[in-house]
């Protein structure tokens, strides 16, 4: 056995190899993606790994390999459990020979997504098993546990970690890696593989008889547990269950709740034997909603009575205001301490150099009073800049402006999407637009990569999830099957050509698609591509602020002159900004 | 409760601190420790202002409660008043004199508080104040300013200096152990005068 520190993520991905995984797929999404960008780069690998183009695509094709009697792990966001929910469903139907764990990272605060949905209620609504982790030892003790109950009940299995669990770190036990040698084969079997009606009635049925097995199982297995220790309780979940134990009073009973469904059975004799009880888990009151259906006249405490929050994420002194608010805890042991008021805020920001912020630019200058929608991914940053007018979910910047466009307002309506979200689920959007005869101008924000997530590989980049050189898709093609004729590519730095073709754009009706096609500036840096940096003539520089106004963080502004930083990678879009000429590449007059 | 010792490290996406906190955690399991930490990851990284939480013999949960960490190294000054309160009272600070004034400031017209504004702040806390840029310069390569902010807060945390310098061999790039061995002692060296 050895010890590491290390990140969630990392744990779990080595509990992965430990379980003797075999087929590896998934899409990149905060906070999950560092489970397969460290499975695609482990030396002597024994199992298969992609990078899928979405998160429907992925499940499916590891469905189809769980089919075939190989363990398979598929990894996403939470939201992109949505994405996959159609094969999810049927997949609990129609079952599964080698284990299939699918792991949905949730988000609670948002700190990186578009809303905080929770992952365990899919769990309940398909009717699999889900294992929800408290801490990072017990993610990685939980996996090979999954791929287990996975094959024994025939079922996928959902893995639910948290921000918490994913992007937290600590001392970890690992187990040895395990080189497996099964190899897929897939069995004909139309009566499980084909869900036509007279085989998805029976397959329903045999779904349903599973799981009073699997509620006594999970408890069996230690996932869920309790102590009596007095006559009131707190039931937890999650990392809440790790700050509850942090603050636990003497002569409180605890229970643990880390797998679903909860035996309600065994969970109704806890509750019957204490006074009052308290539920603390971070979104949905899932576990709450067991325990109220079992406590009678026990009273419960908890979301449902406005004890806990619903939104949010919890922190030891959230869970100590709860206690204390519901009477566990005579006294919240953290003080509030609250942070110097005033300060500037120092948000995310697109990088210096970045191609997107050329390309808004332009966009805002060709299109003054225009409609916005984008998308997901570094250039939902384009909010700061004024060009970003929704943002909802993956791919929905080209259907939110064509249904924008016959809806009937008449201003132009300019849509902005990344490389990876396009092929992610744009497509279909684009067809439809040009299908139904949408006036938008969508312009594909292309960098090779998929920067946001930890700079992914997608078909775009050439290259797969383990680096073996792909054919490259062919964007413009693409654009042009799809029926669009206006398809044009422009270099985002060249704020000329880029004005000039989208005041082409401008002039037409119809789908137009112009591509911004350059480097991300972090790959590119990584690749080795030096510019040179720019610098700004103090001598000239007339103090008007119009480069300041571009929010390129590497221009600064003091003494009523620009300044440029070390943070320049030389894209020149300022130097074409400037009205007066002030702003040089350095070492050039 | 933790019992822990808790180390707050702030800074600006892109700084470095996450190999910071890796080599806080390493020189925790060369010590036998137990450890638990927390960061920013993702989006928030793009130039934003991110936080890692660190606590050494931690057994729970990774986040430390504001108003409760016994130290915070900070790699911005304007960062480390932004998470001042976070620092327990008689807890200590080592801060990087640099100030990267936030883009905002500029796009925004926002009024930043000046270099000496919060130094004054920062002083109702024990403060060790010094030029990580500089000093990682003179040792060789800018990039090392992580470690040269870890040597002199090498003095504060519970774990031996030998620990720490054997952590950061391990986890910086092998052309990069003599640069940063000297960043470290560099910053061990002015942490004394602290």
């Amino acid at each position: 056995m050895e010890r590491k520190y290390l990140l969630g993520n990392e744990a779990i991905a080595h509990a992965c190899v430990e379980s003797g995984v075999n087929f590896v797929s998934g899409y990149p999404g905060t906070p999950s993606s560092e489970v397969i960008d460290v499975l695609r780069v482990q030396p002597d690998r024994s199992y298969y790994v992609e990078w899928s183009v979405n998160e429907k695509v992925a499940l499916e094709n590891a469905l189809a390999a769980a089919w075939c009697g190989v363990r398979a792990l598929c990894t996403m966001k939470h939201v992109g459990l949505n994405v996959a929910a159609d094969p999810l469903m049927t997949s609990a139907y129609t079952g599964i020979t080698g284990g299939l764990v699918i792991l949905s990272a949730d988000d609670p605060f948002a700190h990186s997504s578009q809303n905080e949905q929770d992952t365990r209620c899919y769990a309940h609504f398909a009717r699999v098993p889900c294992l929800d982790p408290a801490s990072i030892q017990e993610a990685h003790d939980m996996i090979p546990e999954a791929f287990g109950l996975s094959e024994e009940f025939g079922l996928p299995v959902i893995f639910r970690p948290t921000t918490r669990i994913c992007h937290s770190k600590g001392d970890v036990d690992l187990g040895e890696a395990v080189a497996s040698s099964r190899k897929g084969e897939f069995h004909k079997d139309p009566r499980q593989y084909v869900v036509i009606p007279a085989h998805t009635r029976v397959l329903h049925k045999k779904l349903n008889e599973k799981q009073s097995a699997i509620r006594k199982r999970l408890v069996e297995r230690g996932f869920n547990y309790h102590t009596i220790r007095g006559k009131t309780a707190i039931i937890a979940s999650g990392i809440g269950a790790t700050y509850v134990q942090e603050l636990l009073p003497e002569g409180i009973s605890f229970m643990k709740i880390g797998a679903y469904p909860i035996d309600d059975e065994w969970l109704g004799d806890f509750v019957k034997k204490h006074e009052k009880v308290l539920v603390i888990e971070e979104l949905a009151p899932e576990v709450e909603e067991a325990v109220r259906q079992v406590a009678g006249c026990v009273p419960v405490f908890g979301k449902k009575n406005g004890y806990a929050p619903y939104e949010g994420e919890l922190s030891p002194p959230a869970v100590a205001a709860i206690m204390e608010k519901a009477g566990f805890l005579d006294k919240n042991p953290f003080p509030p301490a609250d942070p110097v008021p005033n300060l500037p805020p120092r948000p995310p920001i697109l990088c210096a150099g970045c191609l997107h912020r050329g390309t808004f630019y332009a966009i805002k200058k060709v299109f003054r009073d225009a409609i916005y929608p984008s998308d997901i991914g570094c250039y939902t940053l384009g909010l700061q800049l004024g060009v970003v007018d929704t943002t909802i979910c993956m791919g929905a910047s080209i259907t939110v402006a064509s249904g924008i466009s016959h809806a009937g307002d008449p201003r132009d309506i300019v849509c902005t999407i990344g490389d990876s979200t396009f092929l992610h689920t744009g497509i279909q959007g684009l067809i439809n637009a040009v299908y139904n005869g949408a006036n938008i101008t969508v312009v594909i924000l292309d960098n090779r990569i998929t920067a946001m997530t930890g700079h992914q590989p997608n078909p775009n980049t050439g290259v797969t999830a383990c680096g073996v050189e792909s054919p490259r898709v062919s964007l413009d093609a693409l654009c042009r099957a799809c029926g669009v004729s206006f398809v044009e590519s422009v270099d985002p730095y060249d704020i000329t050509g880029m004005t000039h073709i989208l005041q082409e754009a401008k002039k037409r009706k119809g789908v137009k698609v112009i591509i911004a096609k350059q480097m991300c500036v972090i790959s590119a840096r990584r690749a080795g591509v030096k510019r040179g940096r720019y610098m700004v003539n103090p001598g000239i520089c007339t103090g008007c602020g119009t480069c300041v106004r571009f929010g390129c963080p590497a221009i600064e502004f003091a003494d009523e002159k620009a300044r440029i930083n070390d943070l320049c990678s030389g894209c020149a879009v300022c130097a074409q900004l400037c009205p007066v000429g002030a702003i040089a590449r350095e070492g050039k007059k | 409760m933790s019992g822990s010792f808790d180390i707050l490290m702030v800074g600006i996406g892109g700084q470095g601190t996450i190999l910071a906190s890796n080599i806080l955690g390493e020189a925790c399991l060369i010590e036998g420790r137990h450890v638990k930490g927390a960061e920013t990851h993702g989006m928030a990284q793009r130039g934003g202002s991110v936080e890692s939480h660190i606590r050494i013999d931690g057994l729970f949960g990774p986040l430390i409660p504001p108003g409760q960490a016994d130290f915070l190294i900070s790699f911005d000054l304007l960062e480390a008043l932004r998470y001042s309160h976070y620092v327990k009272q008689g807890g200590k600070m080592v801060v990087n004199r640099q100030l990267v004034l936030p883009t905002s400031v500029f796009t925004q017209n926002l009024v930043a508080p000046t270099q000496d504004e919060i130094i004054a702040a920062l002083k109702k806390h024990t403060l060790c104040l010094l030029d990580a840029d500089k000093m990682a310069e003179e040792a060789g390569s800018p990039l090392s300013q992580n470690v040269v902010m870890l040597g002199a807060a090498s003095h504060s945390i519970p774990l031996n200096p030998e620990s720490l310098l054997e952590a950061v061999k391990r986890l910086v790039p092998k052309k990069m152990v003599e640069i940063n061995t000297k960043a470290f002692e560099m910053g061990r060296e002015f942490g004394r005068t602290c």
